[in-house]
């Protein structure tokens, strides 16, 4: 018994309720039976209003990169929140492990803002952040701060997770979009549209059935291997929403250089390909969430492919293009039977064909 | 056969355009009537490969883009009522009306979903029995069956809260609105594959006879248009005019005869406006008086909005073949994807937005 005043609350372990945001008791109890364990390291153990970094405790090599940090923040909304190959847990680590690992970054941090909505099944919480848990660890990322705000029933779809993330530059590493250079060539790691695909799927909206995996992984290893074996990387991008043509037109205004891309060399799975026939759309504007573009210098692009086909999240890597001088800021695409066309960023929603 | 890779072969498509360069002597204008071979050629760069005798022109085959400006406002109406689902084709969200689009109603709190299916809007008729559920219906003859289909099942369930919203545009009036204009360049017509999959092309013979211009039934893929470029040329240059099938392996000439027959248990023939062209008599499909109650014109009582067109748009001109998007002083400039002012920018299938999308520095080059 607490004494003479107001029950406690009841503890309240199959679904959220708006005083799991309260930040009383049932929100101190939601960190600490849940959050807590699965991100468990030592700042969070702190505690404290904020997570603190001992600059001491890195490791050498990171406490020399101090010229430059890299910080990036994403927030997820995606629904629904389990799909084949991901859920939004693992998307929230490796959408931000990624946006640092495009810029050279080593990622080492992330913090994790949760908005729930009353009702949200502590089920359902729970595998997300093992999920999260799970994607943490493989990205060698540990989470030292977060938040937790609980929104009254319909005013949320279940969870939105923010993710913000902090990762350290070596000095010798200058990646960036603005860096492309005529001559060099143009990688992809994978097969594209893969994630997007499958979310649709997932939705239930496409009428069919399929093996379509989306394609969530933290990209900050296979970055390290790469820019192990070449200095000469001038860009990497991650093709998340808008798709591969729209991340290959980013690069070429901020470069401001032509980029062509061969058709025929573009890996799409055979199914995301059947899947957008049937629906109208283009697999160069579907999301990837586990895929990046490398912009190399023509001597290192050998390597670098070795270095992708070596890696499990490589291994349909393909040259798909290169950089070239004119018509600058566009990207141009050789169709696969033969001519020549723009393909532009996507304009707004990406809506399916009628007819 | 794998259709995706191997009717876009490239090799047989350089044998394809030789044969078109070998045969070609004099200057044609060829008119394909169907948005998805606009994207198609565009998409594949097929008009840059053509020879320069060759002009394809892109006619009003969008179904987006000819859904008249008084039938888009007549939707953004119903769309803003807050006892109403408004569920719709995906492309047609972007569409401007008046004032606003369907986006923006859905942004003010319209209740707007996209469906591939009318029978998708159906089921959510049967899922929310206390709102009005109403489906866009907009298309050629490809989409009627399955949207008459939709009325007799809510007839069959006896559902009072599923309505249409009908544009239906037939492609042999627009044919003989294209073909009649004292301004016609057309020579020769690719009829538009999936249409004629439903209706067969039994209705073209007459076209061709009277107009004096070969008619070849087309698909969409690469080979598919220019195998069909190589048919209308080939009659053009004997100075013939036949009607023929160039996507026999879906076409026949009687069609779909379930699906006409649902068509025509549910619609009937009826004058329809045209985006940017006007009132092509006997164009449309309106429900016949026993379905009336599925007519979401009357169910709402919007049969009376009656909106002016914008003066800057020329998709008119564009869509009846007598001006190309870059003819246009507003193209690139005020009307781009993002800031469209008529219909032919807005749809991926019409032909400003194909040739923008698709050409470089808005000219074709090789």
């Amino acid at each position: 018994m607490e004494g003479a005043n107001c029950p406690i609350p009841n503890k309240h372990n199959e679904q959220i309720i708006l005083g799991h945001g309260s930040g009383g008791k049932l929100t101190q109890d939601l960190i600490r039976d849940f959050f807590f364990p699965s991100f468990e390291n030592q700042i969070l153990a702190g505690f404290n209003d904020s997570g603190i970094i001992e600059w001491g405790n890195l490791s050498e090599e990171y406490q020399n990169c101090i010229h430059r940090i890299a910080i990036s923040t994403d927030n997820h909304v995606v629904w629904p929140l389990f799909f084949r190959g991901g859920d939004i847990g693992r998307l929230s680590i490796c959408g931000t492990v990624n946006d640092l690992a495009m810029v050279g970054a080593i990622p080492l941090y992330l913090t994790a803002g949760f908005i729930l909505e009353e009702g949200l099944s502590i089920h359902t919480l729970e595998n997300i952040i093992a999920s999260m848990k799970d994607a943490a660890l493989e990205a060698g990322i540990e989470i030292i701060a977060g938040d937790t705000k609980v929104v009254e029933k319909g005013k949320a779809d279940c969870i939105y997770i923010n993710t913000s993330g902090f990762g350290v530059i070596r000095d010798n590493i200058d990646i960036s979009g603005a860096n492309a250079k005529p001559g060099d060539k143009v990688l992809v790691s994978g097969t594209i549209g893969d994630h997007g695909i499958a979310v649709l799927e997932a939705r239930g909206e496409l009428g069919f059935v399929s093996d379509i995996h989306s394609d969530i992984s933290p990209l900050n290893e296979l970055v390290s291997n790469i820019l192990n074996v070449s200095k000469n990387v001038h860009s990497m991008r991650d093709p998340t929403r808008g798709g591969l043509a729209t991340a290959l037109n980013e690069i070429a205004k901020q470069s401001n250089v032509c980029i062509e891309i061969d058709e025929i060399y573009i890996p799409v799975n055979p199914a995301v390909n059947s899947a957008c026939e049937m629906l109208g759309f283009d697999p160069l504007y579907i999301a990837n969430e586990g895929k990046m573009i490398i912009i190399v210098a023509p001597q290192d692009t050998d390597v670098v492919i070795d270095c992708l086909h070596s890696h499990k999240y490589g291994k349909d890597a393909a040259i798909i293009g290169e950089v070239t001088a004119e018509p600058a800021g566009k990207l141009l695409m050789r169709t696969s039977i033969g001519s020549r066309r723009v393909v532009t960023t996507l304009s707004g929603e990406l809506l399916p064909r009628i007819c | 056969m794998k259709y995706l890779s191997e009717f876009r072969n490239s090799e047989i498509s350089k044998g394809l355009i030789e044969e078109i360069n070998r045969i070609t002597e004099h200057n044609w204008t060829i008119m394909e009537i169907c948005g998805g071979q606009t994207h198609s050629i565009m998409r594949y760069g097929l008009d840059q490969l053509l020879p320069v005798k060759i002009e394809l022109i892109h006619g009003p085959g969008c179904p987006v883009c000819v859904t008249s400006l008084e039938l888009v406002d007549k939707a953004l109406d119903i769309a803003s009522r807050s006892d109403v689902i408004f569920t719709s084709y995906g492309d047609m969200l972007r569409v401007p009306g008046s004032s606003g689009d369907l986006f923006s109603v859905k942004a003010s709190g319209g209740d707007i979903r996209v469906v591939y299916s009318p029978l998708d809007a159906l089921q959510i008729a049967q899922n929310n029995p206390d709102k009005q559920v109403v489906f866009f219906a907009i298309g050629f003859e490809t989409t009627a069956p399955a949207n008459a289909m939709s009325v007799v099942q809510a007839d069959a369930l006896g559902l009072d809260n599923y309505s249409i919203l009908v544009s239906h545009v037939r492609v042999p009036p627009a044919m003989h609105a294209i073909l009649s204009s004292p301004y016609n360049r057309v020579n020769g017509f690719l009829a538009a594959g999936h249409v004629c999959a439903v209706m067969g092309y039994w209705e073209y013979p007459p076209i061709a006879e009277r107009y004096k211009v070969p008619i070849v039934v087309t698909g969409f893929e690469p080979l598919d248009i220019l195998r069909s470029v190589i048919m209308v040329v080939r009659q053009l240059e004997n100075n013939t005019y036949e009607v023929e099938n160039g996507y026999s392996r879906i076409v026949s000439f009687d069609g779909n005869i379930s699906a006409q027959k649902m068509i025509n248990q549910v619609y009937l023939n009826c004058d329809r406006k045209w985006r940017g062209i006007g009132l092509i008599p006997n164009s449309g499909w309106c429900l016949r008086p026993e379905y009336q109650q599925y007519d979401a014109e009357l169910r709402f009582g919007v049969q009376y909005i009656d909106p002016e067109e914008s003066p800057l748009c020329i998709s008119g001109t564009i869509l009846q073949g007598l001006k190309k998007p870059i003819d246009c002083p507003a193209f690139g400039v005020e009307c781009t994807p993002s800031t469209p002012l008529g219909a032919t920018m807005v749809s991926s299938e019409g032909a400003c937005a194909a040739y923008f999308q698709y050409s470089y520095n808005n000219q074709t080059t090789v």
